[in-house]
């Protein structure tokens, strides 16, 4: 400890100024996953405009999601109702447009309104009732679920309604350019706004201060349920905004199709850097995270090993990125920044 | 600010009763107690927590009633709780101004003043005399309890709190920390503030406070002026001993 009134600029070893930034964990595994992925899969076409259009879309469907996940945890909370919402919306879009001939707007926005009407679901009955979202989200996940499976059934006979999106809706939420997806746009444009969120207004200091310290926040005079409330809401309406691409992309809606997204998108998060505790992580983590999943699910294709293993693959991943995060937590807490 | 009579039961259980107590700008009152004296009760009436069940209390000369801790708040109320209420995983600068935000531009632009907060949270802070928090992006978890109290108190009184409310904060800390705590309350007594410093611990209490009340099963003991009792005089009081005013035959046996 120094004297007080002594000032003295120690200046930070380089180690120090690394692990000073939140996002320096995903960052380091998505360069050593891709290096290992373009020396072993790269003869395959790992690195090759295909493969990489291929992992960067299937990076961006998880990761429009997993931004509002993230900053959802970052508040403390959790979701696990977004795959549902995902099948639910394109069911909806196909549906409206496909059986009763609605014009294809006003069916996207009926989606995209039901994805707010989910988050203002679970955010309602989580404030209100103090349950873990945990809960709380996992069966709100299973009603929609199957709501909209036998709804399908029940109206068209069948779980998958095709539908061929065309026009501006089609170049917009459909299109490609060689092989990358539209979507690709939409999740650069969803992290730029995330990350002003969460860095440059109030509302990201109060998600901060949500998670952080529940109490402390409020006291301060955060309105801590109204940060949740939005953040679900944002998290519903992002997850119905990628079952609306996906009919546009596939030429269909489907309510099943969704459901890998329930722990994609939560996987995406930690693995970039949110603490499951709350109060801690960065949307480049985030973007990071979707990256990585996005190699490893496509990578290990190119390598040409069976991808029955992927699982694993991604299991121990997210074991070795928990860890990681608590360490990252650790010497965040014991360094003394720019003063030694 | 003033309170006359207060009391206030829990079912069967009486909390506090007919407790007199007068705050000073300027001055600091200690409250003491053993745990379950009604320290709490007293404060959470006194910060706008907690409606009084009976009596008064007045600020300025007019009595005032608290509908919640924000009506407390504007009229100077500043209370600091034991755990400060920081966000460990958040900088100075955020945590400073945590539901106070300054923005700058407009419309969608608003955003944060991450600038003027720093130099604004670094200023105040070392207004106070804690001189070793110099970088404004600092994650609070690593500061120590003395300096967290430091930037509670800061904080409160920047957002112009004139009664300044600090519940036991030195009960975590270590000897040297709790010096810190202590020269804090000393810097904003000298800058008029009227303080109440609630406590058990009598060393850190004598140090510091100019009037003293103490608090036995929810009723006031005794209340006193600084250099009226000695320490072992008030452990006695506070252990349930009884009052025995030191007059001047008593100063003799007990220098």
């Amino acid at each position: 400890m120094n004297d007080p009134g002594e000032l003295e600029f120690t200046k930070q070893s380089l180690f120090e100024r690394l692990t000073s930034v939140v996002w320096i964990g995903p960052a380091f595994a998505a360069a050593l996953l891709f290096l290992f992925f373009a020396l072993v899969g790269g003869a395959n076409g790992f690195v090759s405009i295909a493969g990489t259009a291929g992992w960067l879309n299937s990076a961006a469907e998880v990761g429009i999601i997993a931004l509002p996940i993230g900053l959802l945890m970052i508040a403390g909370e959790f979701d696990l109702s977004t795959g549902s919402v995902v099948g639910a919306a394109s069911i909806v879009v196909a549906l409206g447009s496909g059986l009763y001939g609605l014009p294809i707007w006003t069916s996207i926005g009926m989606a995209l309104a039901l994805g707010a009407a989910v988050g203002c679901f679970n955010g309602f009955l989580v404030n209100r009732t103090k349950l873990p979202s945990f809960i709380v989200t996992l069966a709100s996940n299973f009603i929609l679920f199957g709501t909209s499976l036998g709804l399908s059934r029940l109206l068209f006979g069948s779980s998958n309604v095709s539908l061929k999106v065309r026009g501006e809706a089609a170049l917009l939420l459909g299109s490609k350019w060689s092989f990358f997806n539209v979507s690709i746009l939409w999740w650069i444009a969803a992290a730029t706004l995330a990350a002003w969120v969460l860095n440059q207004t109030r509302f990201g200091n109060w998600i901060f201060a949500t998670g952080g310290n529940p109490d402390g926040a409020s006291r301060a005079g955060v309105p801590t349920k109204y940060v949740k409330l939005i953040l679900f809401i944002w998290t519903g309406v992002s997850s119905a905004f990628v079952g609306v691409m996906s009919v546009a992309m596939y030429n269909q809606g489907n309510a099943i199709s969704g459901q890998g997204y329930v722990f994609q998108t939560a996987i995406v998060a930690v693995v970039g850097g949110v603490l499951l505790q709350g109060g801690f992580g960065s949307v480049t983590g985030i973007v990071l995270g979707a990256m990585i999943y996005g190699m490893v699910s496509l990578g290990l294709f190119y390598t040409g090993w069976s991808t029955d293993w992927l699982s694993t693959f991604i299991g121990g991943l997210l074991v070795a990125a928990v860890l990681t995060n608590n360490t990252i937590r650790g010497l965040a807490l014991k360094r003394k920044s720019v003063t030694k | 600010m003033e309170l006359a009579h207060i009391g206030r039961t829990f079912g069967n259980n009486v909390a506090v009763a007919d407790v007199d107590l007068a705050v000073f700008a300027g001055e600091v009152h200690c409250l003491l107690g053993d745990n379950g004296a009604g320290k709490s009760t007293l404060i959470k009436i006194m910060s706008g927590v907690m409606a009084p069940g009976s009596g008064q209390m007045r600020f300025d000369g007019t009595t005032v009633r608290f509908a919640s801790p924000r009506d407390a708040q504007a009229l100077g109320i500043g209370t600091v709780h034991q755990d400060v209420g920081s966000i460990p995983l958040l900088s100075v600068s955020r945590n400073f101004f945590l539901g106070n935000e300054i923005t700058k531009g407009w419309g969608p632009f608003r955003r944060l003043d991450h600038g003027t907060a720093s130099r604004l949270a670094l200023e105040q802070i070392h207004k106070m005399g804690i001189r070793r928090v110099r970088d404004a992006n600092q994650l609070v978890g690593t500061m120590s309890g003395g300096e967290r109290q430091a930037l509670a108190i800061a904080r409160a009184l920047y957002f112009g709190a004139r009664v300044l409310i600090l519940d036991e904060p030195t009960a975590a800390l270590g000897v040297r920390e709790s010096q810190i705590v202590i020269d804090l309350i000393k810097v904003a007594r000298s800058q008029g503030i009227a303080l109440v410093l609630i406590t058990h611990n009598v060393t850190h209490a004598l140090a510091v406070g100019d009037r003293f009340t103490v608090l036995i099963q929810g009723r006031v003991t005794a209340a006193f002026r600084k250099g009226d009792r000695t320490q072992e005089q008030l452990i006695a009081l506070m252990a349930g001993g009884g009052d025995t005013p030191s007059g001047d035959d008593a100063r003799h046996v007990q220098p």
